[in-house]
């Protein structure tokens, strides 16, 4: 494969249903008592967070010790400008320790993009502030496949706060990718600046009318978390009306039960209840939030495995 | 090296009409003393112009020398080199500096240093508010009577945000002819962590965006305040479409504005903010296809009456930070006159004559720089620049004379190049590289 993994475009449908395929076996390995394979032996992946996180960091740092990878976290609140320091020297410093692998968390957008052009490691993209998250749209696809199927054609709402989401960027890329219809609702105010000929260009559909896009029967509903902090900015008067315009409340989820009974429920985490996803969605039986998680690990080893060992198996 | 007298022999100028003429000039003790066919006397150093043009010398709206307080991005000398090699004779050296520029004093220390360098007249702007932080006016009166003699006066970096600020600025200037250069950009509607154009392509990358209405609002507002004041403001570096409307309008209902435009706004675009890389990171940001080119139009037009670079050296080190935390801005001194050449002038679509009204008549018209931005003609004062309009330039960043690198111009090619620069008879640089003074 490539060397980096810094954005979902880099991935062609191809390459998806490979990682996905070989995230599948790696879940497998999950399920046995003794779940260590010795595939990187004797590699070091660093998990460089300037940005909080726990499921994401948690799961690739397991999924690199899962793989004998050695694994270091290094975690850094803020950015480093405030420390003054430039990222481009706090990255070739690690960098110069002969590590083989970056993941890398940034409160910036593009940073992971920065970061590939100054290191000599591979670099993934564990999210980089409202640009892109490329393995969780992976985890996403590798999930809801497992309940769906192949995702080709399939109808999948992206709800909420589109603005400021990284998980909807990729995840809107990734979908596109592996052939499924993609509508995304949002309030105008949550709608990412140039989204009508974005939306043309990538084939994606645009309403503002929830109860419409539940009762068109969707496969997939993806809720993304409402920040309280972006009522401040003005994007939205209170809570309530976010609830009620946007919210997958009870009603809703029963309306997606009448429209489609297979419908599923999914979540990047972490969750707002009773705010953008209801109690009873959350936890109900067509909720994949925690298949979610249990995912990340899978994937995240097969996106590890085929950035920096992949190829001596091949050789 | 210092000569006396020059003679550049076989050069072609154009007059203000725009009627072309081609003789030799003669420049004797500071001034034009002969042009046609000129015997020249013993001693005189000759320049053969022979298919170059000669222009009065360019004026620099808009630069970021840096000194005092980043003396390690760029310092007054060496913003005075890259000055002289890309064709300037004056240029107006911004206020945000640390300290800032807004007092006599501080003018009269960036006026000595610049006279010290001695390559191009470096005129201090004034800040228009204590520190720059928009609040309670400098002192302006006392700047324009220090022996700097600053009319022209900004915040640049930041708007004047405040309307009564405005307001109170414009009335006060208007007793001694000043004029404020505004840094239109409403800080509510592109707030500091604005860094991209509002579109398609912010919305992609994830970066903020910076809208055009934050532009044009500022305008809108301060033509308004100029025209209610009677007082004289001008446009920095104009960058979308909608703003140069409202100039536009405002000028053909008699409101004393200008506005200027910067090379990159005119040909770069915001397309190269993809690849993250903070050398194509500026205030206002580059714009789409449409915006560039009703930046052309409008200069074209009159309606954008001058070039000014923002010249903005940093550090290499504040340049390698994620893309929302590096600096903003790119230098632009030595590389105005190639790119304006080659985008308008070798196209056609701008003569020589408008060539010297944007980047020498009208800047210095301006700034009230009664000695530049003058006429070729006997008597008048010999700030020149010769330009080759055939000779290919390809930039080099590390060939800069600045001490800053980043330059988004690297590796691109143009067609004109700066021949020779003269500043009060002495030539100041020659194919890009400064004489010693």
């Amino acid at each position: 494969m490539r060397r980096h993994l810094l954005s979902s475009a880099d991935l062609s449908a191809d390459e998806v249903r490979m990682l996905l395929a070989t995230a599948a076996e790696m879940h497998e390995v999950q399920r046995r008592e003794v779940k260590k394979l010795p595939t990187l032996r004797g590699r070091t992946v660093i998990n460089l967070f300037f940005e909080d996180s726990t499921r994401t960091r948690s799961s690739f740092e397991i999924a690199g010790k899962w793989m004998s990878a050695d694994t270091i976290n290094i975690t850094g609140k803020g950015s480093s400008a405030s420390k003054g320091e430039s990222l481009r020297d706090t990255v070739r410093t690690i960098d110069a320790m002969a590590v083989d692998c970056l993941i890398i968390r940034h409160m910036a957008s593009g940073a992971a993009h920065q970061v590939a052009q100054w290191v000599d490691a591979s670099v993934v993209n564990a999210g980089d502030g409202t640009h892109e998250h490329p393995t969780q749209a992976l985890l996403d696809a590798y999930t809801m496949q497992r309940r769906m199927g192949d995702l080709a054609g399939r109808r999948i709402a992206i709800v909420g706060d589109l603005t400021h989401s990284r998980v909807f960027r990729s995840n809107a890329i990734t979908l596109r990718t592996l052939g499924a219809e993609v509508v995304l609702v949002a309030p105008p105010t949550l709608l990412p600046s140039g989204i009508d000929s974005w939306a043309r260009a990538d084939g994606l559909e645009l309403s503002a009318e929830l109860d419409e896009v539940l009762a068109s029967g969707p496969d997939a509903v993806m809720m993304l978390r409402v920040q309280r902090e972006r009522m401040s900015g003005g994007f939205f008067p209170t809570p309530r009306e976010y609830t009620v315009g946007f919210g997958l409340t009870r009603d809703r989820l029963r309306a997606l039960a009448d429209a489609n009974p297979e419908a599923v429920i999914c979540h990047p985490g972490p969750m707002n209840r009773g705010l953008e996803i209801s109690a009873d969605a959350a936890d109900a039986a067509r909720s994949l939030v925690l298949d979610q998680v249990s995912a990340g690990v899978a994937v995240r080893m097969a996106v590890l495995y085929h950035l920096l060992a992949a190829e001596e198996v091949a050789a | 090296m210092s000569h006396d007298s020059l003679l550049l022999s076989g050069a072609a100028w154009f007059g203000p009409d725009g009627t072309a003429r081609a003789g030799d000039v003669l420049i004797q003790a500071g001034r034009i003393s002969e042009v046609g066919r000129v015997a020249a006397p013993s001693g005189t150093e000759r320049v053969d112009a022979d298919g170059l043009v000669l222009l009065p010398g360019f004026v620099d709206l808009h630069t970021h020398l840096r000194e005092p307080g980043r003396e390690d991005a760029e310092t007054i000398a060496s913003g005075s080199r890259a000055a002289a090699a890309g064709g300037f004779t004056a240029v107006l050296a911004m206020a945000n500096t640390s300290p800032v520029t807004d007092t006599g004093e501080a003018a009269e220390r960036v006026l000595d240093l610049g006279r010290l360098a001695g390559l191009v007249d470096v005129v201090p702007v004034g800040a228009v508010t204590k520190d720059l932080a928009g609040a309670e006016l400098a002192e302006l009166a006392l700047m324009h009577r220090s022996r700097a003699r600053v009319t022209v006066f900004s915040d640049d970096g930041r708007c004047v945000g405040d309307p009564r600020v405005m307001r109170r600025a414009l009335e006060y200037i208007r007793a001694f002819g000043g004029v404020i250069s505004q840094h239109s950009q409403d800080p509510d509607l592109a707030g500091p962590q604005a860094c991209c154009h509002e579109g398609e392509l912010s919305g992609r990358l994830g970066l903020p965006g910076w809208p055009p209405v934050a532009e044009a609002s500022i305008i809108a507002r301060d033509v308004m305040l100029a025209e209610h004041t009677g007082s004289r403001v001008h446009v920095a570096h104009v960058s979308t479409a909608e703003g140069l409307d409202v100039v536009r309008w405002a000028k053909a209902r008699g409101v004393a504005v200008t506005a200027e435009v910067t090379p990159h706004h005119l040909a770069l675009g915001t397309e190269l903010l993809a690849s993250y890389d903070p050398v194509y990171k500026v205030n206002p940001p580059l714009r789409p296809t449409e915006h560039q080119e009703a930046l052309r139009e409008g200069l074209v037009d009159g309606t954008i009456d001058a070039v000014a670079t923002d010249h903005a050296p940093h550090a290499r080190h504040d340049k390698e930070h994620a893309f929302v935390d590096a600096a903003f801005g790119m230098l632009g001194l030595e590389t105005a006159f190639a790119v304006v050449h080659d985008l308008l002038v070798r196209t056609g679509r701008m003569s020589w004559a408008d060539l010297a009204r944007v980047m020498s008549i009208a800047p210095a018209r301006i700034a009230s720089l009664g000695e530049h931005g003058r006429p070729i003609a006997v008597g008048e004062p010999a700030n020149l620049v010769l330009v080759d309009p055939a000779a290919g330039l390809t930039v080099d960043r590390d060939s800069s004379q600045s001490l800053s690198r980043n330059n988004p111009w690297h590796a691109r090619s143009f067609t004109g190049a700066v021949h020779l620069t003269i500043l009060r008879g002495r030539p100041t640089a020659r194919e890009g590289v400064p004489t010693a003074c």
